[in-house]
């Protein structure tokens, strides 16, 4: 045992002794929960949208009234006149302006003759997320112009009542467990993967060799060593990402345990996971080229970032073993949702089942010679 | 005495794999080394006496490191066997490991850590107890001379200074053996030079055995009681540093420079006494081997007198392991074949 502490201790002292590493590890997750956060979370505003009113008739003034109310208040778009619908087609697609509405010469006529008024909608549905932003808009504007002057006093039609059970989530909570689970890939990358086969290649490992070690105190040294870091790791975003995000459920202490347990568990299957891959590498490159690749291979279809029911059945197949999955799933359970023990019971199962499964293959593929 | 490696009668190649009647420490018995069809070890046998150091001499890719290897239980034997302090490197690998002390080619000591921190982690590896880790870091430290620098960071020290690290960390849990991969690669010549010194008090003052592999003849010339030359995996010649050179025909060599190069300088000196080769070396200098330097110096300047030529410079040498390694070897330098290894580049700022 004295000979795994040993490798651990080593492990440690190298890691707070090497500041840069460690700092430059939990850089790229805080980096992208404020850019990606902010940069998706957000609602559309001060889009630009073309008027080309033909008709000029009282329910034409309407329709920019209603325009006037949205600029003013939730400042989707703004409006401009336009005298021609051809050169408002045309700006469209040259990206001037993001949309134009039509309204068609006897438009009023037709309102009032309740004989199939229509208002025209050109957009650039080359931006899927804008363009559904304005057709949105638009539409409930019309949704709003179609409701009676006077109300039945019975309801009619159907009523969808909507309830939320947790307060607003933005985009840079969504985004925190994707956050904290990829702070810990990002340290065992490094410190399982990268450092571990640069040891390897500068001879440290044949140091560790020459002595009594066993193969097992040797590879719990590592692995242990590995798990820390990656839980270190995890805690430090999960705390910094919480209050830069504004979850204070952080500070319950069931919470925090729960937190902790995942962290560890998620420690564990990710370390586990990597010295799987890394058992039987030399060559240094080989963990900075997985890097990329394996990032996009298990972060992507975790649900981490879209939900995976939108998948097609190949990817949800392999969200099934993906340790990712389980992961996000546990930090969005207990950050999102604090649903308790309950929700995350599998999770925590599944990953620790995960780590000491890797673990177990990979240990009689160490080499315990060169 | 000189025998064959496999105790067989002299011949002209000394083979003096018999320790006399010192107890042995390290003992290679017909050890093969084979990766698929490679054999990069074939059939080695010798024996290092307890106390003695011990010098492996080759070219690179010559087998010195696989032999190494194979002694400390870093990659397994194919064939034969390999006995170190008594126990067998196959079967006791462990209690092999508990006697030696290694000292690898590359430098491995963490530049992040401190050398206290570096030396308490492979006291800890070694299983020294806690109350004796102090004492052996001390002592280690001291014997290397590194005291002062106890507390520095490794990424602080020159390259020698790295290279004793190194040597006290092989000695930290008081091996008997202590296996040096080319331990002065990389040094300057005033490290080098330290870093011998500290080896043969190292050799006194803890009773070492030590197994030294090394390209650079001067440094098996100072340090080596015995040297083993090996060559594409064989041992061509062993024997003290003596015996080896008295084992070449021709015990001087007379290096002469003539004042005008002429075609028949080579004839002239090859016919003389004793003169058993001659090496031009072009514009007018010539290496002339022979059995007797003095008597070849006399006739070669009677030679120039009777012609009437002028000598630039004249001198005698005796022969060096040099000699004896390209007498051996055929050359003095050789390609590694071994595959191509990616190796890391050195940390930005690190000292080389």
């Amino acid at each position: 045992m004295t000979r795994m502490f040993a490798i651990i201790e080593r492990e440690m002292r190298k890691f707070f002794r090497s500041p840069t590493l460690m700092i430059m590890s939990l850089m790229l997750p805080i980096l992208q929960l404020v850019i990606i956060g902010n940069a998706f979370g957000g609602k559309i505003v001060g889009t630009h949208v073309a008027v080309v009113d033909y008709d000029h008739g009282p329910q034409s003034v309407k329709v920019r009234e209603a325009f006037a109310a949205v600029a003013a208040n939730i400042k989707t778009f703004s409006t401009i006149d336009y005298n021609s619908e051809v050169q408002a087609r045309e700006d469209v697609r040259t990206g001037k302006i993001d949309a134009a509405v039509i309204i068609p010469a006897q438009y009023s006529r037709r309102v009032y003759a309740q004989d199939a008024p229509q208002l025209g909608f050109v957009v650039d549905n080359s931006d899927l997320f804008t363009s559904a932003s304005l057709e949105g808009e638009m539409q409930s504007l019309v949704d709003a112009m179609n409701a009676p002057q006077v109300e039945d006093r019975l309801t009619k039609t159907i009523a969808l009542e909507v309830v939320e059970l947790y307060p607003y989530v933005n985009y840079l909570k969504y985004l925190l467990p994707m956050t904290v689970a990829l702070a810990m890939y990002i340290s065992v990358m490094i410190g399982g993967g990268m450092l571990y086969i640069d040891d390897k290649a500068r001879g440290v490992h044949e140091g560790y060799l020459v002595t009594p070690i066993t193969k097992l105190e040797l590879v719990f040294g590592l692995n242990i060593a590995g798990a820390i870091k990656a839980t270190l790791a995890g805690i430090s975003i999960g705390v910094i990402g919480s209050l830069m995000s504004g979850l204070g459920i952080v500070f319950h202490p069931m919470v925090v345990l729960q937190m902790l347990c995942l962290i560890v568990a998620s420690s564990i299957a990710f370390n586990g996971m990597m010295f799987l891959l890394m058992v039987r590498v030399d060559d240094p490159l080989v963990p900075r080229a997985m890097f990329g690749v394996l990032n996009t291979l298990l972060l992507y279809p975790s649900g981490a970032m879209y939900p995976t029911s939108s998948f097609p059945k190949w990817m949800q197949a392999m969200t099934i073993v993906d340790p990712f999955t389980y992961v996000i799933h546990g930090f969005k359970s207990v950050l999102l949702k604090d649903g308790g023990w309950v929700a995350i019971w599998y999770d925590l199962l599944f990953l620790t089942a995960f780590g000491l499964a890797t673990l177990f293959l990979a240990t009689p593929l160490f080499k315990r010679t060169l | 005495m000189s025998t064959n490696a496999n105790g067989g009668p002299p011949g002209s190649t000394p083979m003096n794999s018999d320790c006399g009647p010192k107890p042995i420490a390290i003992e290679v018995q017909h050890i093969v080394k084979k990766y698929g069809d490679f054999e990069a070890v074939k059939d080695v046998n010798f024996c290092v006496a307890e106390g003695e150091i011990f010098g492996l001499l080759g070219p690179n890719g010559a087998g010195k490191s696989t032999l190494i290897r194979m002694m400390t239980t870093l990659i397994p034997v194919t064939a034969g066997k390999a006995i170190v302090a008594g126990h067998d490197v196959a079967k006791d690998p462990d209690d092999v490991r508990r006697t030696i002390g290694v000292i690898p080619q590359a430098m491995t000591s963490d530049q992040d850590l401190t050398l206290y921190e570096n030396l308490l982690i492979y006291a800890k590896l070694y299983g020294v107890p806690r109350g004796q880790r102090e004492k052996n870091i001390a002592e280690v430290l001291e014997a290397v001379d590194l005291t002062k620098w106890r507390d520095a960071q490794t990424k602080t020290l020159s390259g020698g200074m790295r290279r004793r690290l190194e040597i006290a960390r092989g000695l930290v849990h008081n091996p008997r053996i202590f296996f040096l991969d080319e331990p002065t690669t990389g040094l300057d010549p005033v490290s080098r030079m330290a870093v011998w010194d500290m080896l043969n008090k190292l050799k006194v003052s803890r009773q070492l055995t030590m197994l030294i592999t090394t390209h650079y003849m001067e440094e098996a010339d100072k340090l080596c009681d015995r040297i083993a030359i090996v060559d594409h995996g064989k041992l061509v010649a062993l024997g003290t540093p003596v015996e080896l050179k008295n084992s070449v025909a021709g015990a001087n060599v007379v290096e002469v420079h003539f004042d005008r190069e002429d075609d028949e300088w080579l004839g002239r000196l090859e016919k003389l006494e004793d003169v058993t080769n001659v090496q031009p070396e072009g514009s007018g200098f010539y290496r002339v081997i022979t059995r007797s330097g003095s008597r070849t110096t006399m006739q070669i300047v009677e030679l120039a007198a009777s012609l009437g030529e002028t000598l630039t410079s004249l001198s005698v040498q005796n022969t060096t392991l040099d000699d004896v390694f390209i007498h051996y070897t055929g050359r003095q330098l050789r390609d590694e074949q071994v595959k191509p290894v990616f190796t890391m580049p050195p940390r930005p700022g690190a000292q080389p």
